[in-house]
């Protein structure tokens, strides 16, 4: 997957979790700017869990505060690959 | 009509141990009830570790039938109950029978029950759900099974405020008490929360730490769920000291209110306004209080909110205040934490020790109070308060008073 297919994917999540027009949600805005505050960022990374089939751990949450923060995590994660990261619990 | 409310009887039920005495003698040694997780299949979660009840056989409480209508939440809470009233050697007549009462606290109720009548209807495809799913989960549970057993049939009900559940359930049965509307209530609090499908939405909020509670430690990661009850008797001091009762604390104020500010974000000025009632409730002074059994849940936003909230309230006199977070020890059992809680401030001002604050690492200047790290303090204090803070923003704090002897 490109950088701005990734980047296009985030910023549709984030608009739909935030419920905004997605032109709002630029590859460079800041969870500040969009109103983000620490209960939707885990109600975003939920989502993006869920698209990317992917874990994210809670310290890496923690430092997350932009759209870019939130392409970059994805990237290293898949990256990372299934080794590196562990497979979501299925129960 | 006022009376002066004292505490003559506690029960509890923890991951320290089966009964109020285990309890005290862990909180005064330090020591933590953390542990790896026994109830739940590793590798499911992101967290692995809690403060489990250990070895509980609820047959060594109840008979088979008994059980099989009381989830493990409502044990806890009937058998702290049993233990506090003992521990009070209540004469019971007909006329405090009939107008005592029960107030409990529970934030999930039944919800393990719950958990597994789901698994087997959506999982296991099994299409009925046992019956007594209904009694097991409403969160007056054991509330209602402590009425039943003991014939109690005054005001009875559930407070279910989150994580301030019980110091509400405690705050409204020392109201009753002072003002007399009820001759005794037992009043506190019980919650289980070791179930794979609760536990997974506890993981998904991001606040649980993957390792230990470290409360106002700098490198805190976060609060560690516990289960348990705890149960206090309370009359009017007048009484006990009458009977000759022992009496561990008075219980001096009781203040509440809201935040207004955010669902699970946390507001100084709401737990500042909470703790100021107390103290007006109270009548007292911010230089009165010795001691703050602390909310302290160990999450980032908590601790530091707490200490800027404590500041506020207490200016000056704050570099002189002692405070400990016991769910270090005990884990952060939810609707049950401000009774396990008011148990450890009563018995702190009984017994002239101040339990610590556990797992303490490092200081943080953004909670640069005294929090008694590590080892228990001798120190006799004249008044304690001790705080809950819920998600939704509601607030609950109570006041303790030292009873000379």
């Amino acid at each position: 997957m490109s950088n701005e297919e990734l980047t296009e994917r985030v910023r549709r999540i984030i608009a739909t979790a935030q419920h905004l027009p997605e032109e709002k949600v630029t590859a460079d805005s800041t969870f500040a700017e969009l109103s983000i505050d620490s209960l939707d960022g885990i109600n975003i990374l939920f989502a993006v869990e869920s698209e990317f089939n992917i874990n994210i751990p809670d310290e890496a949450a923690q430092s997350i505060r932009s759209v870019r923060d939130v392409v970059d995590g994805i990237a290293k994660l898949l990256a990372e690959g299934p080794g590196g990261n562990k497979e979501p619990v299925q129960v | 009509m006022t009376r002066r409310v004292a505490i003559t009887g506690v029960g509890v039920v923890c991951a320290l141990g089966h009964n109020s005495r285990e309890f005290w003698q862990a909180l005064s040694q330090g020591r933590s009830g953390v542990a790896p997780l026994e109830s739940i299949e590793p590798g499911l979660l992101r967290f692995e570790n809690g403060a489990e009840v250990r070895n509980w056989d609820p047959l060594r409480y109840f008979d088979e039938k008994e059980t099989g209508l009381l989830d493990r939440f409502a044990q806890f809470g009937v058998v702290a109950a049993r233990e506090a009233v003992a521990d009070a050697s209540i004469e019971w007549t007909a006329e405090l029978k009939q107008q005592s009462a029960i107030v409990t606290g529970s934030c999930v109720g039944g919800q393990c029950t719950e958990d597994e009548g789901f698994v087997n209807l959506y999982r296991k495809n099994i299409p009925r759900v046992n019956p007594l799913t209904i009694p097991r989960t409403m969160e007056n549970a054991a509330a209602s099974r402590i009425s039943l057993e003991m014939g109690i049939v005054g005001p009875t009900y559930t407070v279910s405020t989150a994580c301030s559940s019980s110091n509400h359930a405690m705050g409204q049965a020392f109201w009753m008490v002072r003002n007399g509307a009820a001759p005794m209530a037992i009043a506190g609090g019980s919650e289980a929360v070791f179930s794979l499908g609760f536990l997974k939405a506890w993981e998904a909020m991001r606040v649980v730490s993957p390792d230990t509670c470290r409360p106002f430690s700098k490198d805190r990661r976060g609060l560690i769920l516990g289960e348990g009850a705890a149960m206090l008797v309370l009359e009017p001091l007048e009484s006990a000291e009458a009977r000759g009762a022992r009496i561990y604390a008075e219980l001096v104020g009781f203040g509440m209110g809201s935040d207004a500010f955010h669902i699970t974000q946390p507001s100084p000025d709401g737990a500042a306004r909470a703790m100021l009632a107390a103290l007006a409730d109270a009548g007292l002074a911010p230089e009165d209080i010795g001691y703050i059994n602390a909310h302290g849940t160990a999450t980032q936003a908590n601790d530091a909110t707490e200490t800027a909230a404590i500041r506020k309230v207490f200016g000056w006199h704050a570099e002189k205040l002692r405070l400990s977070s016991t769910k270090s020890m005990h884990g952060h059992t939810l609707g049950a934490a401000g009774a396990l809680e008011g148990v450890a401030t009563a018995l702190a001002l009984h017994h002239g020790i101040l339990p610590p604050t556990a797992n303490y690492n490092e200081p943080d200047p953004a909670c640069d109070l005294d929090v008694i790290p590590n080892q228990a303090r001798a120190a006799q204090v004249e008044y304690a308060l001790s705080n809950s803070f819920a998600f939704g923003g509601l607030n609950a704090v109570l006041a303790f008073g030292r009873v000379r002897r």
